[in-house]
């Protein structure tokens, strides 16, 4: 047997159709002007740039988790399938139910009432999550025998980022989401292009929490480091320079590599859906592949970086009609913590989608 | 890679500052113009022009137009 050599990690999963999205957010809206009002200054100039005008927080009793079963049990019914019909879960997100030990997928599978043969498995990614997500949930079910999965992929970032931290707090928003898929035949192929850079880790990390570093009673001490930038080391830190560098550079890069593996042409593409990081990188993204502004949507005015959820939360809130009547060809791109990015084509044709929930 | 060349990328991603302002010894960050804004889309013109990947911190090193233009040189 010859096996041909790939140079890059590309994916193709035959028979495995997205039949449905539903997303779920926190009810509290979180103005940006408000908080610059109190505590920075230059609104407009931050308005202007990253294009996020509120976020979502998640009350203390809210966890991704919440947000995402929501979401799940709507569109469970909204596609009017049987919880006894779904036989694999995967739970993306870094904000889990509990600190590492256990698993939020299998609390989910309970919370969901799922049958007992039940795949659950969770997968530690952010802005990156949805992409990575689609790319294991879609290979499990590829062998034909696990015939209806969920994905849920949710976080709630506020609860990691410093409210007095303005590199991260005003960024990030809080979001569930769950994509359900369906073994099938006559479906078209979903293709990846996966990619890794784990050396450019620091430029959004936590520093304080895991085994390297566990938590002692310093962690928790609010450090300046800049003007507006108060934060201790259990929360995010984000290098947006470095960040905005890599989106711009390696998401049209991903995009591209995926079209020219599978011959796909972009102009036969209907919706580019890009990870919602801030309009001015996700503008630099868009015009280096010179994609027309009607071909890619945006949700993070009103809701922000919501990491893994961001491209599910954007079809549901932006996308729906034309994905509820119509066949339409997708490219997603996913970019972020890790660092890590991936691309992928995908169609969809008239799939369910639940209007927005909130909790 | 020109020096002159690198000055015109430069002076273009500023809206308000004459051209004639840039030279080699300029510090940038003392220009009244400057912002985290402009910071980006230089970065961004070194990604696109150069195809140079710039990390924040290499960035915020610099001072001048011509440190940064060493700065790149030596990655090209």
């Amino acid at each position: 047997m010859i096996l041909s050599f790939k140079p890059m990690a590309f994916i193709e999963v035959k028979n495995v159709a997205i039949r449905g999205l539903a997303a779920c957010v926190p009810s509290t809206v979180v103005c940006n002007s408000d908080i610059y009002d109190k505590k920075w200054s230059g609104y407009d100039n931050f308005v202007n740039t990253t294009g996020i005008a509120k976020h979502r927080n998640s009350s203390k009793e809210i966890c991704s988790s919440d947000l995402c079963v929501a979401a799940a049990e709507k569109l469970l019914s909204d596609l009017s399938w049987e919880k006894s019909e779904i036989e694999a879960i995967v739970f993306v997100s870094q904000t889990h139910d509990f600190y590492n030990v256990p698993a939020t997928s299998c609390l989910i599978q309970d919370r969901l009432g799922l049958k007992k043969e039940c795949y659950t498995l969770d997968i530690a990614l952010g802005c990156s999550g949805w992409v990575y997500g689609m790319s294991v949930i879609s290979t499990l079910m590829a062998g034909g025998t696990i015939k209806k999965a969920l994905l849920l992929a949710g976080d709630t970032p506020s609860k990691f980022c410093s409210p007095d931290d303005k590199s991260t707090y005003p960024l990030f928003g809080d979001a569930g989401t769950v994509t359900a898929l369906e073994c099938c035949e006559a479906a078209s192929p979903i293709r990846y292009a996966m990619y890794t850079d784990g050396s450019g880790y620091k430029a959004i990390n936590i520093g304080a929490g895991g085994y390297r570093n566990p938590v002692t009673q310093s962690s928790f001490e609010i450090k300046n480091h800049g003007e507006g930038r108060d934060r201790a080391e259990i929360h995010l830190e984000m290098d947006g320079e470095s960040v905005f560098v890599f989106g711009i550079s390696k998401a049209p890069k991903a995009v591209k590599a995926l079209s020219e593996q599978y011959s796909i042409n972009l102009d036969d593409i209907d919706l580019f859906t890009f990870h919602q990081a801030n309009l001015f990188m996700n503008e630099k993204i868009r015009n280096k592949l010179k994609l027309d502004e009607a071909k890619v949507p945006y949700s993070l005015q009103e809701y922000g970086n919501t990491s893994c959820a961001s491209i599910p939360l954007t079809l549901v809130t932006r996308c729906a009609k034309q994905l509820k009547n119509q066949k339409v060809k997708h490219i997603a791109c996913g970019f972020g913590v890790g660092l890590s990015w991936g691309a992928m084509n995908f169609e969809t044709d008239s799939i369910v989608v639940s209007d927005l929930l909130e909790l | 890679m020109e020096i002159n060349d690198f000055i015109a990328n430069f002076a273009d991603q500023f809206e308000n500052t004459e051209a004639s302002v840039f030279t080699p010894e300029t510090k940038f960050r003392e220009l009244d113009e400057w912002s985290s804004l402009l910071a980006l889309s230089i970065l961004a013109m070194v990604d696109e022009e150069y195809d140079v990947q710039l990390k924040g911190e290499e960035m915020r090193a610099t001072n001048t137009i011509q440190e940064l233009f060493d700065l790149v040189d030596s990655k090209l």
